[in-house]
């Protein structure tokens, strides 16, 4: 007989027992630490932090523990969790020309002031599994030399001198930078709202929309003009005491996407600019973030709006990961009252069609 | 690191928050029926999960409040255990499985079957706020429509429903027009719960976390489901009683029994259900062992 169904507390708390025991895989390996994770998986927590909007190593580490390797999981654990942290103030703007620049390549110039600097990259690696590492071999230490005196001058501020390209833009004086993790978002956005949800994008969204203006849908002619990975200087002000403290260095990526733009009715044939700043080290994500940011601004510079990545609220209402999977996986959630619904209605109208059917039957043999 | 990651304030979310959810909720009860932007904030379950609805129930309930959280109807459905639970661990407050009992009911797609009374809250999860969204992707057009009340495309979308089925298909997530202005999205409770919503004594408040909406109808207010007049709104009918309880004009789950076509239907709303039961309400399945027993 047909009981109804009971005992989802039991269920869950069985699951969630399970789900602890499978996490922690074969209890006769050792267990991973969180600094192995923070120190050799180091990628994957740097793109839990930037699409997290949280810097802190240790944690984003430990979400990656937690959500068993499942990014977007360990990027909304670390958001649930900085949601509740409170918001003393904004830092004064990054001054990222003061970088200590681990990497730093142009694609628009052969050398520079400063020079191109590989760094650690998986650029001209060979893709062959590498069986040494199958094994605890030991690892070289780097090749290191001691840093120069010289800046490394952005590349916009080289093409700058010669007037060829876009200025940074001025804010008013008395501007506050928007968020939108606690203001509720509008459209139109504001380029600085804008590029905070750029920021904590989804890394595959926006591949695959800034890859769509590569092959046609907005295309924005890019250029790389530079990209920059290494450690910045946060400060803040504080009123009480007029001047910036330092709250210490972060490690972020900088892309700076020079665009080709014969002009408009709106603005002037010069070089164009799309920006991408990610926590951390993520090119992919960095130059992606840049490609998408010129090409939503169609709209400011007088351009035809005709692809998806130049469409603000499509690209922005849907770069989220964290809502988009939620959304998403919410459809596995009991909707048997609503498919109750719907199944009533079908079987509804197929009656009515049956039964309309039955009815040219009747007549057709009454005539016959 | 620190050891202690976070103490979390009374009911997870901070005063401040709680402030600035409630100063929309008492917007979106001042305009019944239109969508009050809100600073919806990351909560600790998903999008989609009910986050709207979580939201507004901690910025309303206090240490004396009596929570009841259904999800299709049902207490023990396992995303309405995951929010009681969530409720009882961080604002440890009663709980309870009885309509009649409960201060705050927070539910997903169903309206208790008992009548709810003054000084009750109605907390509905909301998807998607905007009724006008399956006819209009954009949120500025469709905002734009709200404030010229320009509802001809939803007339036109439930006319051309007649023209091609014979008649409205919309079965769940029914719109209505609210105090003679906003039309609204009930969130997706069958329309069979949408009569209860009119002139309810219990405010009603609706919560939608993803999209960053909450919205309201408040006590005693005019809740009209949209129709025309020769094809007049009507709700689901079924032809069978509660196969438990016998109740009649009840919604109802179909339950399948086996591979062969078996069905059996009883009522969606447990609690009601149960209730009758313990009221002596015999159905079907039941009788044959209660004369057994006897």
């Amino acid at each position: 007989m047909y009981v109804a169904v009971k005992g989802g507390e039991a269920a869950i708390s069985n699951a969630h027992r399970l789900l602890a025991d499978r996490r922690r895989g074969d209890r006769s390996l050792p267990s991973i630490t969180i600094d192995q994770v923070a120190e050799q998986l180091g990628l994957a927590v740097d793109r839990v932090m930037a699409e997290a909007s949280l810097y802190d190593r240790s944690l984003a580490a430990l979400a990656v523990r937690q959500s068993r390797g499942d990014l977007i999981e360990a990027i909304f654990l670390l958001r649930a969790y900085r949601t509740t942290l409170p918001r003393f103030g904004s830092s004064v703007p990054l001054d990222t020309a003061e970088m200590q620049v681990e990497r730093r390549v142009s694609a628009t110039y052969k050398d520079l002031p400063g020079g191109q600097l590989l760094g650690p990259t998986f650029d001209y690696t060979h893709r062959l599994l590498d069986p040494s590492l199958l094994s605890d071999e030991a690892v070289e230490e780097p090749a290191r030399r001691n840093a120069g005196d010289e800046q490394i001058m952005r590349v916009s501020d080289i093409l700058a001198h010669e007037g060829l390209i876009e200025a940074d833009g001025e804010l008013p004086q008395d501007h506050q930078a928007g968020d939108l993790t606690r203001e509720p978002m509008e459209f139109p956005m504001s380029r600085d709202l804008r590029l905070q949800a750029l920021a904590r994008g989804d890394e595959g969204f926006l591949l695959a929309l800034g890859y769509s203006t590569q092959r046609g849908y907005g295309r924005n002619h890019p250029f790389v003009g530079e990209i920059r990975i290494g450690e910045v200087e946060v400060e803040m002000d504080v009123p009480e005491l007029g001047f910036a403290v330092s709250l210490g260095h972060i490690r972020v990526t900088e892309c700076q996407m020079v665009n080709q733009f014969k002009g408009s009715s709106k603005a002037p044939p010069q070089f164009t600019r799309g920006y991408g700043l990610v926590f951390g080290q993520s090119e992919r994500k960095s130059m992606s973030m840049s490609l998408v940011d010129r090409a939503l601004r169609a709209e400011e510079l007088g351009e035809d709006i005709t692809a998806p990545a130049q469409d603000e609220e499509f690209v922005i209402s849907h770069s989220d990961n964290v809502q988009a999977t939620g959304f998403v996986e919410h459809l596995k959630l009991p909707h048997y009252v609503d498919f109750q619904a719907e199944l009533a209605m079908v079987r509804r109208m197929r009656a009515d069609i049956e039964g309309a059917r039955d009815g040219e039957t009747e007549m057709k043999d009454a005539a016959e | 690191m620190s050891a202690d990651l976070a103490t979390y304030n009374f009911a997870y979310l901070d005063e401040q928050t709680k402030r600035m959810i409630r100063r929309a909720i008492l917007k979106a009860i001042a305009i019944p029926g239109y969508q009050v932007p809100f600073a919806s904030r990351e909560m600790p379950m998903p999008y989609g999960w009910g986050t709207g609805g979580v939201q507004v129930t901690a910025s309303i309930i206090g240490p004396e409040d009596v929570l009841k959280v259904i999800d299709q109807g049902a207490d023990d459905t396992t995303n309405a255990v995951s929010i009681r639970a969530f409720f009882q661990k961080v604002a440890d407050v009663a709980v309870t499985t009885h309509t009649k009992d409960a201060t705050i009911i927070q539910t997903r797609h169903r309206i208790p079957e008992q009548k709810l009374t003054e000084g009750q809250v109605l907390v509905y999860q909301v998807p998607i706020p905007e009724p006008l969204r399956f006819l209009e992707p954009r949120e500025t057009e469709t905002r734009k429509m709200h404030a010229l009340e320009e509802y001809g495309l939803m007339h036109v979308k439930l006319y051309e429903d007649i023209a091609i089925n014979g008649r409205i298909s919309k079965t769940y997530a029914y719109p209505v027009k609210v105090d003679g202005r906003y039309v609204m999205d009930p969130s997706p409770t069958p329309k069979f719960d949408n009569p209860k919503m009119h002139m309810s004594d219990a405010l009603q408040l609706f919560g939608a976390g993803r999209e960053k909406r909450i919205y309201a109808v408040p006590p005693h207010t005019e809740v009209v489901s949209l129709d025309f007049e020769d094809y007049p709104f009507e709700i689901q009918t079924f032809e069978q009683d509660c196969a438990l309880c016998g109740a009649h004009g009840v919604y109802l789950d179909e339950v399948v029994l086996d591979d062969k076509g078996g069905r059996m239907f009883v009522c969606s709303d447990t609690d009601h259900c149960e209730d009758r039961r313990e009221h002596g309400h015999v159905g079907a399945m039941l009788a044959p062992n209660q004369e057994a027993a006897e």
